[in-house]
């Protein structure tokens, strides 16, 4: 209950107005506190919702929504569009220093990820841009943070920069600055020690080693599970920093992310990365449509699509999506699709991924055991052309034979068949969002 | 006598050192508290909606979420209706007595460890990445070990980098002994091997640290149900305590946290980080309201001595102080 999508819920509260012919802006009002919760639940600031609520309200009331013959769809369109505006634009790129070396400058508060966020965009310099960074330790408080980022960069080759932690930071990091001249690093990654915003002595420390690395970019690290206080922390750090840009960690998890859209408005300053794993590799540009839907709750489909890419080839991928939303996908597609689909991850997560699946009851029926697949495409395999393309027919004799021919028994037959309908009812229910497109208004998933 | 002032009094007449921690948390907005009380009282002459407005948005601020304030103001609104209730004043006592209600009337709030009187107590930590589950259990070894007990650490996070080597300052700094294995090895084992040496050497409490993850990463959740399997077969009635650790800048997912972590280990206590920053973490008033699971702990800060004992009442009263002091400033959206 607490995670319906906004879709869903504006559906119902036009179930219950739509006997009336025409909405009015008492209905409106009722839509916007469908809204109002959405955002709320999904962590986004109060105050930034009630400016955004506002903002939507009036141009709802501005006759676009009056007007229209689909007026829930259409709050969905301009709450949509209000949204990825405020995200911002998508803008992964990294500073340039005319002058080398560029220097970045990790901070925020403790915990973030700010140590791994380092790691990871070090990986990135180097895979996608061809740098030589030097990581800096410059966390003398936390204790075995060194030695934490020691690890990361002997695991990645990269050379770190530390001078224990009896050094000042600010001292570690002119002499770091120093060292990259010398050796000629293209870029200095310094991470910083996690402080709270409103430590007046830790974050002045700050301030010193930005007055003398100038630094290039000043990444605020943040947590995505972080609620109602992210405003106070981005603006705190953005008064006191200038920041040039946000990384939002821990976005493989299953928050909403509703803290994206507080940082974007109070600091105007752009998410640039994504955090999505421990791993080193798992950091990804910011898709501000793709977390404009997250927050709504209306599913990652674009993340799962791009997930399918990655794995499978991407002409199968296109006609997986297109069979699905056309619903002619069949026991053969299935078959085709298990083996590739499976090398996407766990069945479970990507289900997860679409929209109104976790609200989906038969989903608990669509888990696959992974080591069971073999005994699945043995029945598949068993089923005639006809019954794989119209699995309605296969009665109890059917059945029966299946079971024999590939080695199982009827119950397995059955379980697969009930789980085939459930995952066709999952892409019905997709399949009706995108309905909506055909009236006139675009997912950004689409 | 208001609540707030029986709150306050209350809490200005403890003087000891731990309540001292606690203040200078709320330095600021202590000494302005009344005042500010009154202010946003004498703003509102009558009870209206305006005035439940702005107490759902405090509530709203705290990260109490949606439904419980919901749940609260609708009830508040009864209250106010069947006592006639005409001023403010009489509506803020109300409103604190029903949040320490709220978290009083569900199941056991005793906060104090189920620490066996004889015989090894295993005490197993789990969380998300980076909540402070590793500075907690540095804390509360010297905690204990002032109390007199022996104390051994588990190095149960093989997997973050330089995670065991931060367990090990805790160590040095209470003064426990840590068990460890090499970076990468299995947790079960070294669970296994920190429960001989505790039974062995007569520990009293064995500590054990595990590595954040995420409570939607299936494969990590079996591991850890693994990691308190083995604790179970080698010590009768292990783990005694299950701390989950949620940082108190963590929205409505630590609701999330908190359910499916009590469903892999069945968590039997709360302890609340970084209660020492602006957040307030007041879900756990949401979470204390549908799973029952009573706060323990709340982190102060990242010394040693930083780990205080959860008091319902201090923290109702935390809750407001800040809330009621620092008025929020504007914020408006990008055009
Ligand atoms: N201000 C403040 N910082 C804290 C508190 N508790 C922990 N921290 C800091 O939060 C950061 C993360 O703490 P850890 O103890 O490493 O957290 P963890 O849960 O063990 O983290 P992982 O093992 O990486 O998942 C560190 O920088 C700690 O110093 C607290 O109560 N207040
Ligand atoms: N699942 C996940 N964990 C992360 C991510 N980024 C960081 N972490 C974990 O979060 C914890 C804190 O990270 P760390 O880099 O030490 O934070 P710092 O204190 O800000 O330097 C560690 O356990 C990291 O492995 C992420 O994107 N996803
Ligand atoms: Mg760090
Ligand atoms: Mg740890």
């Amino acid at each position: 209950m607490a995670f319906e999508s906004l879709a869903d819920r504006l559906q119902n509260t036009f179930q219950r107005i739509r006997g009336k012919g025409k909405v009015n802006e008492a209905d409106v009002k009722e839509m916007m506190r469908e809204v109002r919760l959405a955002l709320l639940e999904a962590d986004v600031n109060f105050k930034v919702v009630k400016d955004f609520v506002k903002k939507v309200s009036e141009r709802a009331v501005g006759q676009e929504v009056l007007k229209s013959l689909s007026p829930g769809q259409q709050v969905i369109k301009v709450v949509q569009e209000e949204l990825t505006e405020l995200m911002g634009g998508e803008q992964s790129k990294i500073a340039v220093s005319s002058r080398p070396p560029t220097v970045i400058m990790m901070v925020g508060l403790q915990g973030a990820g700010k140590t791994t966020t380092t790691g990871k965009l070090a990986n990135l310099l180097r895979k996608k841009y061809n740098r030589k960074p030097l990581l800096v330790a410059a966390d003398i408080y936390r204790p075995a943070a060194i030695k934490q980022l020691e690890t990361l960069g002997k695991q990645l080759d990269f050379p770190v920069f530390s001078l224990g932690d009896q050094v000042s930071p600010v001292e570690i990091a002119r002499q770091a600055i120093a060292k990259a001249k010398e050796e000629h690093h293209d870029y200095v990654l310094i991470d910083t020690a996690g402080r709270l915003h409103v430590d007046e002595e830790l974050m002045g420390e700050l301030k010193e080693i930005q007055e003398l690395s100038s630094p290039d970019e000043i990444f605020l690290v943040v947590d995505a599970m972080t609620g109602q206080d992210a405003v106070n922390v981005a603006q705190s750090f953005n008064e006191q920093l200038g920041l040039t840009g946000v990384v939002l960690t821990k976005l493989d998890g299953d928050t909403r992310g509703g803290a994206a859209l507080s940082i974007r408005a109070v600091t105007k300053t752009p998410i640039k990365f994504v955090g999505m794993g421990e791993k080193m590799d798992a950091l990804e540009p910011f898709h501000p449509e793709r977390m404009a839907s997250r927050i709504l709750g209306m599913g990652d489909v674009l993340t799962l699509i791009e997930k399918a890419q990655a794995n499978v080839d991407a002409d199968k991928a296109k006609e997986l999506e297109q069979k699905m939303r056309t619903m002619s996908f069949t026991f053969d597609d299935f078959l085709e699709q298990l083996g590739q689909v499976r090398s996407m991850g766990p069945l479970d997560d990507l289900l997860k991924m679409l929209p109104g699946a976790n609200k989906m009851k038969g989903l608990n029926n669509i888990s696959i055991d992974e080591k069971q697949i073999g005994r699945v495409e043995a029945i598949i395999k068993s089923m005639t052309s006809n019954e794989k393309e119209q699995p309605e027919i296969i009665n109890a004799g059917r059945r029966k034979r299946i079971a024999k021919g590939s080695g199982t028994t009827i119950q397995e037959v059955n379980r697969l068949l009930k789980q085939f309908e459930d995952m066709k009812k999952m892409m019905k229910q997709m399949t009706n969002m995108q309905k909506g497109k055909k009236k006139g208004f675009k997912f950004p998933f689409m | 006598m208001s609540f707030f002032k029986k709150l306050k009094e209350k809490f200005t007449q403890q003087s000891d050192a731990v309540t001292d921690k606690f203040k200078q948390g709320l330095t600021k907005t202590r000494d302005s508290f009344t005042g500010r009380v009154n202010d946003l009282v004498a703003r509102y002459r009558k009870v209206d909606e305006d005035f439940f407005e702005e107490l759902e948005e405090i509530l709203f601020q705290a990260d109490v979420g949606y439904e419980t304030v919901e749940q609260l103001i609708e009830e508040l609104k009864m209250e106010v209706k069947r006592k006639n209730i005409q001023d403010p004043v009489q509506v803020q006592s109300v409103i604190s007595e029903k949040l320490v209600d709220i978290y009083e009337s569900k199941g056991d709030s005793n906060p104090a460890l189920n620490i066996q009187e004889e015989g090894l107590t295993v005490i197993l930590f789990v969380g998300v990445n980076g909540v402070g589950k590793t500075t907690t259990i540095g804390k509360l070894a010297h905690q204990l070990k002032e109390e007199g007990k022996k104390v051994i650490l588990a190095a149960g996070d093989t997997f973050r980098a330089g995670a065991i080597e931060q367990l090990e300052v805790w160590g040095d700094r209470a003064g426990v002994e840590v068990i460890k294995q090499a970076a990468g090895s299995d947790p079960a084992a070294v669970m296994f091997d920190a429960l001989q040496a505790a039974k062995a050497r007569g520990a009293d409490v064995l500590i054990c640290d595990t590595a954040g993850r995420l409570q939607n990463k299936v494969n990590l959740m079996k591991e850890l149900e693994k990691v308190k399997r083995v604790i179970e077969r080698e010590v009768p009635g292990a783990p005694h305590e299950v701390l989950l650790v949620l940082d108190a800048t963590t929205g409505q997912n630590a609701l999330n946290q908190a359910k499916t972590f009590k469903e892999a280990t069945n968590v039997s206590g709360i302890v609340l980080s970084k209660l020492d920053g602006t957040a307030k973490g007041g879900i756990v008033l949401a979470i204390r309201n549908e799973l029952e699971i009573p706060v323990k702990f709340v982190g102060l800060g990242e010394k040693m001595d930083d780990l205080q004992v959860f008091d319902p009442e201090k923290y109702v009263y935390g809750l407001f102080a800040n809330l009621i002091d620092k008025e929020p400033e504007e914020y408006s959206a990008p055009e």
